[in-house]
């Protein structure tokens, strides 16, 4: 069983199956703290997104992580070793998806993927069979008609897909993605979505992207992390950060021409008694719990004045 | 299987690829077709021109001082210049993500500069040869020309790898090592006889690679009579290899830590840094 803290999500402390256990993370740079004070854990099989306003620490954050910074204090734990001093071993184990530009701009797709997989070959595992075929997670990430392009002349998003396929080469357990679908039009962003249900589910990868789009956090996470001024300030499922902020839920009607609205805290019950009394005179009927941007709007704000009344006491 | 020496295996790989790749591509093409014919336009004007105190035209002397310059420069300036270009742009960070990927990376670097240098420096060799049919007549110290470019690239690589791996930016590289190698090269005797230079410059000449290069390169290809040019009458084969060996051991023993200390400090936010910096430089 999964101990929960009064908050509803997973205390931070004695959770066994933890891919990654953050506690006291700080950072700082000369005499700012971009990370003050960053604690959670993330267990197998999660997909985890950490929400939250350009310049809170997300791409720090996942830098630790990933073991390409060090920090300045606290306890990290990734696949249960500390980044800092990871080995190959443990890098053979994680996938990292980077924001690449213009890299390897002579070498031809399938090349490249081959090539960086090879490194994968000998930390091969019988349960976790490494690296994945080329060619089948070139299909996979849409990009299979373009196998023989060169990198420089591919466009910006199915470059981007190229990064994505070169972080699961090594068939990782873990996975990093810092704004995996910036710069993607509509339809590729639905593709990639996908593509993340599918190897949370099939491949049982933990997944942890940083994204500062709301509508992405939602459809992808199981949980999501705020991170605002240098702290998580919030941390559960988009339902139970809604829940926090608000408990009121707002119910919409019309009935003979006339609109109504009513906030109450059980909106079930408020709404069949609604038809019990008035029937099919209701019509127009809405129910709208906050939205994840209403709770996010409120988490964030909230830790600004905060954040700024501490600076002028 | 010894993943590093996996990895060094498919450093070699890679080397072999961008040597393909830099051999097939139009603008690198370019680039040594310039080079080649730079060479070949000095070595015309110097055809007619004869050192003092020998009957060899300068040419045959200018064209072995080139080749033994060129390993130089294609140590440190390419080196410098690939390290550089590869830090902004994001292949380093992408070697550091996967398992001993900086290994396969670096070897793969060695390997493709060392075979891409002796493809321009053959070009040349050809190119001079049929210019100037003297050459051919001469003694051919092969073993010479087998060391001298293999020691002369392994006391040069090394530092202009830590040259590429301390600069802020591809330009400042270029600047780094171009501007040395010229003022080395102006000393070195690599045009003229360093014979001719007063006493303290032949000195300083003597500290750094490029002079012991070019007098390596020409013990190899010139008759035994030219060494009457040089200092001391001689081709001086031991302190040439005491002087690459010591650069090339110093070299070895430095970059490795400095490429780690560069290496560690590669992450996304860094790159994505000089990427912003080389786009305000390029609109």
């Amino acid at each position: 069983m999964t101990v929960l803290d009064g908050r509803g999500w997973p205390a931070a402390n004695g959770a066994a199956d933890a891919v990654v256990d953050v506690r006291g993370l700080r950072m700082r740079y000369g005499s700012r703290d971009v990370l003050v004070d960053v604690g959670f854990t993330v267990r197998r099989g999660e997909v985890i997104t950490l929400l939250g306003p350009n310049g809170a620490g997300k791409t720090t954050t996942i830098e630790v992580l990933e073991g390409f910074r060090m920090r300045s204090a606290g306890e990290v734990r990734v696949l249960g070793v500390d980044p800092a001093r990871g080995d190959e071993r443990w890098r053979a184990r994680i996938g990292v998806v980077l924001q690449s530009w213009r890299d390897h701009g002579r070498w031809r797709v399938r090349d490249l993927l081959t090539h960086l997989g090879s490194y994968y070959v000998p930390y091969s595992t019988p349960e976790r069979p490494r690296p994945h075929d080329v060619d089948e997670l070139l299909a996979t990430v849409g990009l299979a008609e373009l196998t023989q392009q060169r990198l420089a002349s591919l466009s910006g998003g199915q470059r981007r897909r190229l990064d994505v396929a070169v972080g699961l080469v090594g068939r990782p357990e873990l996975m990093f993605l810092d704004e995996p679908t910036a710069g993607f039009d509509p339809l590729a962003r639905r593709d990639f979505h996908d593509l993340v249900h599918r190897l949370s589910d099939l491949e049982d990868t933990t997944i942890l992207l940083t994204t500062h789009d709301l509508a992405e956090a939602e459809q992808l996470a199981d949980r999501i992390l705020i991170l605002a001024e240098g702290c998580i300030v919030a941390d559960g499922s988009a339902d139970q950060l809604a829940r926090q902020v608000s408990t009121q839920a707002e119910v919409r009607w019309s009935r003979g021409g006339e609109r109504f609205v009513h906030a109450t805290p059980d909106a079930t019950r408020f709404v069949r008694e609604l038809f019990a009394q008035y029937g099919d005179e209701v019509a127009d009927l809405e129910v709208r719990r906050a939205s994840l941007e209403d709770t996010y709007m409120a988490m964030v704000y909230r830790q600004e004045r905060a954040q700024l009344e501490e600076v002028s006491a | 299987m010894n993943p590093v020496a996996y990895a060094a295996r498919l450093g070699l790989a890679r080397g072999w690829v961008e040597t393909r790749h830099s051999l097939t591509n139009p603008q690198d093409l370019g680039w040594n077709v310039f080079v080649v014919t730079v060479f070949v336009v000095v070595l015309l004007f110097q055809r007619n021109a004869t050192v003092k105190g020998s009957a060899l035209p300068l040419a045959v002397l200018t064209l072995p001082s080139i080749i033994g310059m060129w390993v130089a420069v294609a140590g440190y300036q390419g080196a410098a210049g690939t390290l550089a270009i590869e830090r902004e742009d994001g292949t380093l960070l992408r070697a550091k993500a996967v398992p001993q990927g900086m290994v396969g990376y670096l070897v793969g670097r060695i390997v493709s500069l060392s075979l891409i240098t002796l493809f321009t420096l053959v070009i040349i060799l050809v190119a001079g040869l049929l210019l100037l049919p003297d050459l051919a007549t001469v003694g051919w110290g092969w073993l010479i020309l087998v060391w001298v470019p293999v020691l002369g690239l392994l006391a040069t690589l090394p530092w202009g790898a830590v040259i590429g791996s301390q600069v802020r930016s591809p330009n400042s590289a270029f600047g780094m090592t171009m501007l040395p190698i010229i003022a080395l090269t102006a000393i070195s005797g690599i045009f003229y006889p360093i014979s001719a230079l007063p006493g303290w410059v032949q000195g300083v000449a003597q500290v750094f690679p490029i002079y012991w290069l070019g007098l390596g390169i020409r013990s190899g290809l010139l008759p035994d009579a030219a060494a009457a040019l040089e200092i001391s009458g001689s081709w001086r084969h031991l302190e040439t290899a005491a002087v690459l060996g010591a650069w090339a051991l110093a070299g070895l023993l430095v970059a490795p830590a400095v490429l780690r200390r560069m290496a560690r400090r590669e992450s996304g936010s860094a790159m994505e840094a000089r990427r912003q910096e080389h786009l305000r430089r390029s609109p």
